[in-house]
């Protein structure tokens, strides 16, 4: 199939940057998104243009390095899947294809469609951990009972592949789904118990800082997310907040 | 950061207390409509309930001043933050797609800003002329100079004027819309989302519908009827 595809080119971090359009013609539906901006980027190098830079690691959909923000949809039309599980029979010949970086202060372009998602690793730095002596005496995490209804719980938040759909969805770009996930996956576990309240409050004072909107509850981070994380961490985030406050 | 400012400084903290505020707005609404809806029963009861409402100095000293903070601080902190979370996205995209959130919940800012307006027509009607009988003329009876009850009048005489109507009309339906999604909304910001969460979002729906309708219906009923 033949495709036009707008896509945002950037040479750095400085410069102002433009959507430019390209034709694509026999793309195969069985490609993959990835895939089809790779033959892109082949025909781009044999004509001695700069190829489209964007972020892909495992194109297995768990490593969370690919981002884009196709057709205005932070991993395209399909749900539930990231934009390298994304395949070309999801559009029709003849569509034109937006092909955005994900838009927030916090994740600065780097170059086209690559942005620094190092805030992130930041807010996890703040508090997304658990402390544990690693003697070598340590106990044996599955020999602690936990209720089954709770460890489900902190399994699902525990998907979060931190790749910023929620963010490029959100329109404050607020990174809500993200902290709520990862303060929710460590809050429902025992591990989790002892830094309970500095975890909330120090990854929620990171967020702030690194420039994140506020959540407004509209709950499109929920519709887009790629691994289907639930509003219900964003209730239990701000539990957190506010118990570690009061 | 002292406690205070360090909790409500932060974007969850901010939050809470909008909901909060936005909390208290819904319980006044509730009263207001009431006692709106007993000048459409009875125009005695009416002027009495009025007269209580505006000469009780519980209601008067205590109840008006917070309202009156409430209503400040919601529309302060909810244009602060619609600032804050406009900035938090500087580079806007050339393809949007707004299809996975409602209307209402992307638009509290337009809702509230025709709220917003509404106010300052609502207040000049009714709060400033109300103020100005009682503490600068200093008449605290409630009467006409004929020696009525002059609250039934004064209400039944704003509904004449037909454009007046129609703002309140289409302020009505864009405070519930602004219900619609506030309401509920609130519930999750201060961490209630549970096996309760339908029903809430049920009972917060019908309020959001029904308290505007009420007060459309009595704009619209004393403009027929007068």
């Amino acid at each position: 199939m033949k495709l036009t595809l707008k896509i945002w080119r950037q040479k750095n971090s400085e410069d102002k940057g433009k959507m430019v359009d390209y034709q694509l013609d026999d793309v195969s539906p069985d490609m993959s998104f990835l895939e089809m901006l790779d033959v892109l980027n082949d025909q781009l190098v044999g004509k001695g243009e700069e190829p489209v830079a964007f972020d892909h690691d495992c194109r297995e959909g768990i490593c969370g390095t690919c981002s884009l923000q196709i057709n205005g949809k932070p991993h395209g039309p399909d749900s539930l899947v990231t934009t390298c599980q994304l395949h070309m029979r999801k559009f029709n010949d003849g569509d034109t294809v937006y092909i955005e970086p994900f838009r927030a202060k916090a994740f600065p372009v780097v170059k086209d469609l690559i942005v620094d998602r190092s805030a992130f690793d930041r807010i996890q730095h703040a508090g997304g951990y658990i402390s544990v002596n690693t003697s070598g005496n340590t106990q044996d995490a599955n020999a602690i009972p936990i209720n089954k209804d709770d460890a489900d719980k902190a399994f699902d938040a525990a998907t979060c592949i931190g790749c910023g759909a929620c963010v490029a969805a959100c329109k404050n770009a607020s990174a809500m789904l993200f902290v709520s996930a990862k303060v929710s996956q460590f809050a429902l576990l025992p591990q989790g118990q002892v830094e309970r309240e500095r975890r909330a409050e120090n990854m929620v004072a990171q967020m702030d800082a690194e420039g994140f909107g506020a959540c407004t509850n509209t709950g499109a981070c929920e519709a887009e997310c790629p691994k289907g994380i639930s509003l219900t961490n964003i209730a239990r985030l701000n539990r957190e907040f506010l118990g570690a406050k009061l | 950061m002292s406690w205070f400012s360090d909790t409500f400084s932060s974007s969850i903290g901010r939050k809470i207390a909008m909901a909060l505020s936005a909390l208290f707005l819904v319980i006044f609404l509730l009263l207001h409509v009431a006692v709106n809806f007993l000048s459409v029963i009875s125009p005695d009861a009416f002027n009495e309930a009025s007269h209580f409402m505006g000469t009780n100095p519980l209601v008067q000293f205590l109840m008006q001043p917070i309202l009156i903070l409430a209503v400040v601080y919601h529309f302060v902190a909810g244009f602060a933050l619609e600032a804050s979370n406009r900035a938090a996205r500087p580079v806007k995209y050339a393809m949007k797609s707004n299809k996975n959130a409602s209307w209402m919940s992307q638009n509290m800012m337009i809702s509230g800003l025709v709220i917003l307006a509404f106010l300052v027509l609502h207040f000049m009607d009714f709060w400033v002329p109300e103020i100005t009988t009682k503490y600068i003329e200093g008449d605290m009876s409630g009467l006409t100079v004929a020696g009525d009850m002059r609250y039934y009048e004064e209400l039944v005489h704003r509904f004449q004027n037909p454009m007046r109507v129609v703002a309140y009309v289409v302020a009505f339906v864009l405070l519930a819309l602004h219900l619609l999604h506030g309401f509920q909304s609130s519930f999750q910001t201060m961490g209630v989302n549970n096996k309760f969460t339908p029903s809430i979002k049920k009972i917060t729906n019908a309020y959001a519908i029904v308290v505007p309708l009420v007060f459309i219906f009595i704009a619209i009923y004393h403009f027929i009827n007068h």
